[in-house]
């Protein structure tokens, strides 16, 4: 675990050189454990891939001992991290004993057509039919790395090496909400209407975030996440 | 009590101090891009610091009260009204801002705060997502905003002392703390004179002026930034982070603007000319506690001055 200052109000964890499955669990049960006890002057906590940025009010932690107020916080973070593997045995031993069972969200997919405009390029880039596209896409399982291009939205690991397409040249200056898409090795849903990059191939009904709604958003970093493909008539349906 | 909007102003939109615990998924802090001069303005009407105000860059709104209230505008100098002051209003009677004639953003408090529902804990508008604020966007003529009914009465006449203030400046020097690429950028990151350019907004300021050469290509794995930020894409035009930027990013992070300088950020109009000069940790975290005090005096000082 390393720590570096974020500006003057946050500090970064890096908790792995890489992006996999076990750094992925040492990031969530981080997560859990700053949360759950938020301390007094723990303003927020953001996870991506391998790094939790906690973000902290100086004046809670400066304590008039000569430390910073940067150097307390990362004194509270690493005593709350060591908790956290032995405090937190439910959460990580539920991860180990095949996670992908646990907190699995399924969201539903209208491939192709109206609803996935570049599916015709991704199959041609990756030597495919259409129909294959969708059958892989949905076919894998994935993970949740970071959320955070626009409230809600997933930035998701797992996507089968053949399905890599690059960004589109031009991005488009507005994507429909709960679009799903490619871009490079990653895959993700714009949960909201926005400008965006990404081939996209299918589009869900899920609403992946309402500000109005506890919690606000559908996915965290950590869950774990499978596309299921529905039809146009189930997507014109869907409650 | 309501406040209509005869004149909607430049990018008008209701903001209090940001949404905060929201960043995981995703949501800006959104907020004031000048936090001190709305929370200068607030206390200066008797309100909480936090509460809900408008916000408008070069161009003031033209607005009315439906009754007697108190409002204060925080700001460098704008037409119109006095900064730093509060300002007794009659029931009907026109507010007219005009435009800045320094400085970039204004901020309008009035007594009792702007009372729009909360969206996720905040009063602030989210443009981008459409959402908070005055129905997720910036304000239009014929606007009605709620507030609430209270009375304030006015002391003695009296002023503020300035040292409260940011050293607002068309061409500050801005202090920063190292990033994670600071090392990648060499000394054209300090020893340059950045211009503000027109492409800014809520989001982040974009620089002009030497574009700034990476040493090392790589890519880098997306991870969270803050207000504050300063980004390096690849075609070497810094872009500073502000109140509604994304909560992550994958672009190099060549240094951060320490939180007590952020003031003097929001201030810069397009044109204006900027220069970073880097202090440690110690000392920017020195600053903001020291800021902190010199809030905490005004906010009693002025408890005398207000009924």
């Amino acid at each position: 675990m390393t720590f570096a200052p974020l500006g003057d109000h946050a500090v970064v964890v890096t908790l792995g050189a890489g992006v996999d499955d076990v750094v992925l669990t040492r990031v969530r049960s981080l997560v859990a454990v700053l949360e759950s006890g938020r301390a007094n002057g723990i303003v927020d906590v953001v996870a991506a891939y391998a790094t939790v940025t906690v973000f902290y009010d100086p004046a809670v932690f400066n304590r008039g001992d000569g430390k910073t107020p940067y150097e307390h916080v990362c004194q509270v973070i690493g005593e709350r991290a060591a908790k956290g593997d032995k405090g937190w045995p439910g959460l990580v031993q539920a991860e180990r004993a095949g996670g992908d069972k646990a907190g699995v969200v399924e969201i539903p997919v209208c491939y192709g057509g109206e609803y996935g405009p570049d599916v015709e390029v991704v199959a041609r880039h990756c030597g495919l039919k259409e129909a294959e596209v969708a059958a892989l896409h949905a076919g894998a399982s994935y993970a949740v790395h970071a959320v955070g291009f626009s409230p809600g939205f997933p930035y998701l690991g797992g996507l089968p090496e053949k399905l890599q397409t690059p960004r589109r040249a031009t991005p488009r200056t507005s994507v429909p909400a709960g679009s799903v898409g490619i871009g490079g090795m990653q895959t993700g849903v714009y949960p909201l209407a926005s400008p965006g990059g990404w081939q996209l191939i299918g589009c869900t009904p899920l609403v992946l975030f309402d500000a109005t709604r506890s919690p606000a958003a559908l996915l965290r970093v950590g869950d774990r996440v499978r596309f299921k493909a529905i039809t146009p008539k189930e997507f014109l349906s869907w409650k | 009590m309501e406040m209509k909007i005869h004149r909607g102003g430049m990018q008008t939109t209701v903001q209090d101090l940001g949404r905060t615990g929201h960043r995981g998924a995703g949501v800006p802090l959104c907020g004031a891009m000048d936090p001190v001069a709305l929370r200068v303005a607030n206390l200066l009407v008797g309100n909480a610091e936090n509460a809900a105000a408008l916000e408008f860059a070069l161009v003031g709104p033209e607005l009315e009260f439906s009754q007697d209230t108190v409002v204060a505008l925080g700001g460098v100098e704008w037409e119109g009204l006095p900064s730093w002051q509060p300002v007794a209003v009659r029931a009907g009677e026109r507010v007219k801002i005009g435009t800045a004639k320094r400085g970039c953003r204004g901020y309008l408090a009035v007594a009792g705060g702007i009372t729009v529902d909360p969206v996720m804990g905040s009063r602030s508008t989210y443009l981008r997502g459409s959402f908070g604020g005055f129905q997720g966007r910036a304000l239009h003529d014929g606007d009605v905003l709620p507030l609430p009914a209270v009375t304030r009465q006015l002391g003695d006449h009296w002023r503020i002392d300035a040292r409260v203030l940011p050293a607002y400046s068309p061409h500050p020097v801005v202090r920063v703390l190292r990033g994670a690429q600071t090392e990648e950028f060499g000394a054209a990151l300090f020893e340059t004179e950045f211009k503000v350019s027109p492409q800014s907004d809520r989001m982040g300021l974009r620089l002009a002026g030497s574009t700034l050469v990476r040493s090392n290509k790589a890519d880098l794995i997306s991870s969270a930034v803050a207000p504050g930020t300063v980004q390096v894409p690849p075609d070497g035009k810094p872009i500073v982070l502000m109140a509604d930027a994304q909560t992550i990013g994958g672009y190099p992070q060549g240094a951060h603007v320490i939180s007590v300088d952020l003031p003097l950020m929001a201030q810069l109009r397009p044109g204006d000319a900027v220069r970073f000069a880097e202090v440690s940790l110690t000392e920017a975290q020195k600053l903001a506690l020291a800021h902190e005090h010199t809030l905490a005096l005004l906010r009693e000082g002025l408890a005398h001055k207000l009924r």
